[in-house]
């Protein structure tokens, strides 16, 4: 009998109206990597908040069992103190201080009123060595990049004096390389005797680290899956998630119309926004056809989304050179208005911080980048409106009680298709969908897949920029793969394999 | 079900019901003078100011939680100019007129300019504002008071509607004014309700409809009623009339006043749709401007002078009024209608206390708290919504 650290049992947790959690089981050996899985709004947040004492004792039922004592927290420092810390999704370190100080931020070295910089520093680097970084502990957290503050976010666990580490989505804004090298982090830590639990989306990288898996799904334990006697394939997890098999992961397009060239650019350079000196597009030349869903693959930062938001309307960079022709013809887009009205729509990446008012209805919402279509002289027809908003909702499956609910209210895939809809409504003929089933279930995938094989099919060209190799050369009809602002290559959906894009990707970085 | 149709309501029309029961406890607290036509009547001359800036400031604080600490010297500068134009100059009431509309609108260019394409913080330009045109009225009045204003243009704003029906002691107009007004709000709601339910949309609860239709119906007729008894409908209150209704309908109706909120909810999100958000935080502050010129006309109007002291701490007057109107701090949400009950409800506190004797340090104090009240209700009632 292996050594059990953390066991919770029967855990309910209830919010007004819902049961988020129902009679959870969840227990953790020491040593091990534990994944926890499950479509969102499964209950895994909530758990691990239940865990972490931001729930605190009493307003759940239920016991945590921690090195063979009940535990009762009421607040984040009761758990942490036990050794018991939770990396968030969403980085939380300040940009404008150094690693140092943002590590032991709330818990400073030192007296209280004469913090000991010299222990502080001395004591980060050391911490930041057992991560792998080379940084000094002094260098600006604005000044390094995401897969490297996530390195810190673990450093800083560690500083902590963590005994089981819990990473929520720590890959999610990672790109393949450093999700690569986070995950063997895990695994050495693991070799050290480190526990940790970590909740993912992407069930390769589970597959790949985990010793056991647990299933959540609708806020109860589904089963607990063991690297020893059962297969960890994805297909196997996925079951256990939506609780059905999914024969079909991306729905075939029954027929394939493709026609002229829609959309090109030649010779597109772009200079990054602020260090004006550095490109972040680099002579890319590249086209889209009528009726084609074309897949921009690549690693996070090779110019992707610098590249689609240039295109649109100029709403990233600087000094950008090059030409672009809608329909054959040159055209010039100085602002976003001018690329709405050449048809051409930018679904991005980042929905909540710039594709959505979440404080607002998905009426409203809806009709943002299409106000023209519902008013007349500048005054807004909100029946219009509701029909619209309606219609959207109907046409995308949309969950929602009305289109009066608030968009922040929303489960992640709804509120995608909140954003798709307002798109939509725009009636573009060129649709950039910039990492559009970023964080959401499977299921809802599957329905956002189907919008966009509607979309071809009515004519629109659709462009797919995507970390996730399996999404591009499932919906793609041809594929880009990019990498440091170059594309580094131009593959026929039918040739291309993960192989072969990752392939190309390592023969351009090394070609410098 | 009806337990949670009652607290949704409360929530909705808690300043209401805290206007009603501050009124209350006034009238009570001075015998029933609180609500003596004279009263009413001061109450809505007194706070012409209030209404017309802070209808202006929710746009400002819309776009985000900005503010413009600049109108109260604004106020005074155009103030200081008309009553040059008009007294020293011997200008036609109405060309000066015009060129208090233009300076008003003149500065709200200017500072509108830095804020919306320079991304200058509005706090700074504001302060900076509030400054110089304080320093700028000054100048132009040499430190006197220009007195008084003419007659004519003292009619403009400070006489009254006169009764075509010569009632005696009490002024029909101002009464039919009332019915017709509270009429009108009840056919228009019921109209929208009729064509709601045609189209099969989603309408509210027909009590709470009925219910609104009462409150407002009776506060219109409340309200004519003293007026009547007093002198009639007062010309201010067309001016502040007309402004509400204007700045309600953009606001609610058009895309400008979509686009307003859009910036205030998310900026990012906007720019991307393709909203051109340096020309909205420009319309928002140069019409800030504009309406600090009519508020200034308001102004000299009512102490028939300009002084270099005029229009001090209007700014506070007029943020307040709309957080506790409920404007969102952070923008993004607010109303003309609330900002109203916001700005009545200042003056409410103001004219009860003056009424009582309260010493006017102890009058800050109190508005000071019930700003601050209002702000921490809003924000936590957010939250627990979460």
């Amino acid at each position: 009998m292996a050594d059990i650290l953390l066991e919770m049992r029967n855990i309910t947790k209830t919010f007004p109206g819902v049961k988020a959690l129902d009679n959870v089981n969840l227990k953790v050996e020491k040593g091990e990597i534990h994944a926890l899985v499950g479509e969102n709004g499964a209950g895994k947040s909530t758990l691990m908040n239940v865990l972490s004492g931001i729930y605190p004792h009493g307003s759940y039922e239920g016991d945590i069992i921690y090195e063979g004592e009940t535990c009762k927290f009421h607040k984040i420092k009761d758990s942490e103190e036990k050794g018991i810390v939770i990396i968030h999704q969403e980085l939380a370190l300040v940009p404008e201080m150094t690693i140092g100080e943002n590590m032991y931020l709330g818990n400073e070295q030192g007296k209280k009123l004469a913090i000991d910089w010299n222990r502080t520093y001395g004591e980060a680097d050391k911490y930041l060595r057992q991560v792998g970084l080379s940084e000094s502990s002094r260098t600006l957290i604005k000044d390094i990049g995401v897969g490297k503050q996530q390195l810190v976010e673990i450093a800083k666990a560690l500083a902590k004096k963590a005994r089981l580490l819990i990473l929520d989505e720590p890959t999610s804004s990672l790109n393949e390389a450093d999700s690569q090298a986070l995950l063997e982090l895990m695994l050495e830590f693991k070799k050290q005797g480190m526990t940790s639990i970590i909740i993912s989306h992407k069930l390769n990288e589970i597959a790949y680290v985990a010793d056991k898996i647990t299933v959540i799904r609708d806020g109860s334990t589904i089963e607990t899956l063991d690297k020893e006697k059962d297969t960890f394939t994805e297909d196997r997890i996925i079951q256990g998630m939506v609780g059905r098999e999914l024969t079909d992961r991306f729905p075939k397009r029954t027929q394939k119309n493709i026609g002229d060239v829609a959309l090109e650019v030649k010779n597109w350079t772009v200079h990054h926004q602020v260090y004006t000196d550095r490109k972040v597009v680099d002579n890319v030349s590249m086209h889209v056809r009528k009726g084609e869903v074309l897949g921009i693959s690549g690693l996070m930062g090779a110019g992707r989304t610098e590249l689609a938001m240039s295109i649109f309307g100029k709403s990233y960079g600087n000094d950008i050179s090059g030409q672009l022709f809608i329909k054959g013809r040159e055209v010039k887009l100085h602002n976003v208005r001018e690329a709405i009205e050449h048809k051409i729509a930018y679904v991005t990446e980042d929905r909540k911080g710039n594709g959505l008012i979440l404080s607002n209805p998905i009426r409203v919402n809806t009709t943002l980048a299409n106000l023209p279509g519902v008013s007349s002289h500048g005054v807004i027809d909100k029946d219009k409106e509701i029909a619209v908003a309606e219609e959207y909702r109907g046409k995308l499956k949309t969950k929602c009680p009305s289109v009066e609910q608030n968009v922040g209210n929303l489960s992640g895939g709804n509120q995608q298709k909140v954003l798709l809809a307002k798109w939509m409504f725009a009636e573009p003929d060129i649709l950039i969908l910039d990492e559009p089933t970023r964080g959401i279930d499977v299921g809802a995938k599957y329905e956002i897949y189907c919008i966009i094989n509607d979309l071809v099919a009515a004519g629109k060209s659709v462009i797919m920029i995507s970390s996730e190799l399996p999404e591009v050369l499932g919906m793609s009809d041809r594929i880009y793969v990019m990498n440091e602002g170059r594309i580094c290559g131009e593959l026929d959906a039918a040739e291309a394999t993960q192989e072969i894009i990752m392939g190309r990707i390592l023969k351009s970085s090394k070609g410098e | 079900m009806e337990k949670a149709n009652v607290s949704a309501f409360l929530k909705k029309y808690t300043m209401v019901i805290v206007l009603i029961i501050v009124t209350l406890f006034f009238t009570w607290k001075t015998g029933g003078r609180m609500l003596l036509p004279q009263n009413v009547n001061n109450l809505i001359s007194q706070n012409a100011y209030v209404f017309i800036l802070a209808t202006g400031m929710l746009l400002c604080i819309l776009t985000g939680g900005n503010i413009d600490l600049s109108v109260g010297s604004i106020v005074c500068i155009v103030g200081a100019v008309g009553a040059t134009c008009m007294v020293n100059l011997k200008m036609n009431i109405f060309a000066s007129i015009l060129i208090m509309l233009a300076t008003g609108l003149v500065i709200g260019i200017w500072q509108g300019f830095w804020i919306a394409y320079r991304r200058i913080p509005p706090f700074i330009v504001t302060l900076a504002g509030m400054l110089m045109f304080r320093g700028l009225s000054n100048i132009v009045l040499d430190g006197y008071t220009i007195a008084p204003m003419p007659e004519k243009y003292l009619m403009l704003f400070n006489s009254y509607i006169i009764d075509f029906f010569h009632g005696d002691g009490l002024n029909i107009t101002c009464l039919l004014v009332g019915i017709l007004a509270a009429a009108v709000f009840i056919i228009i709601t019921f109209r929208g309700r009729r064509a709601k339910v045609k189209k099969g949309y989603a309408v509210t609860p027909l009590g709470s409809d009925i219910m609104k239709c009462a409150v407002i119906g009776l506060a219109i007729m409340l309200l004519m009623w003293r007026l009547a008894q007093y002198k009639g409908i007062p010309n201010i209150l067309l001016w502040i009339t007309v402004i509400v209704l204007i700045y309600g309908y953009i606001t609610s109706k058009t895309t400008v006043g979509r686009h307003l909120y859009a910036i205030g909810g998310n900026e990012k999100a906007a720019q991307l749709s393709g909203i051109n958000t340096n020309k909205v935080y420009f319309i928002a502050y140069a019409n800030m401007g504009l309406l600090a010129a009519v508020a200034a006309m308001v102004t000299i109007a009512r102490l028939s002078s300009a002084s270099p002291t005029a229009g001090e701490s209007y700014e506070m007057d007029a943020i307040g009024s709309c957080f506790i109107g409920g404007a969102s701090a952070y923008g993004g949400s607010g109303t003309i209608p609330g900002v109203i009950i916001g700005a009545t409800l200042m003056g409410v506190i103001n004219l009860g206390m003056s009424i009582m004797g309260v010493d006017a340090n102890w009058q800050k104090v109190v508005k000071g708290a019930v700003l601050l009240a209002a702000v921490i209700f809003d924000v936590e009632s957010k939250k627990r919504a979460k």
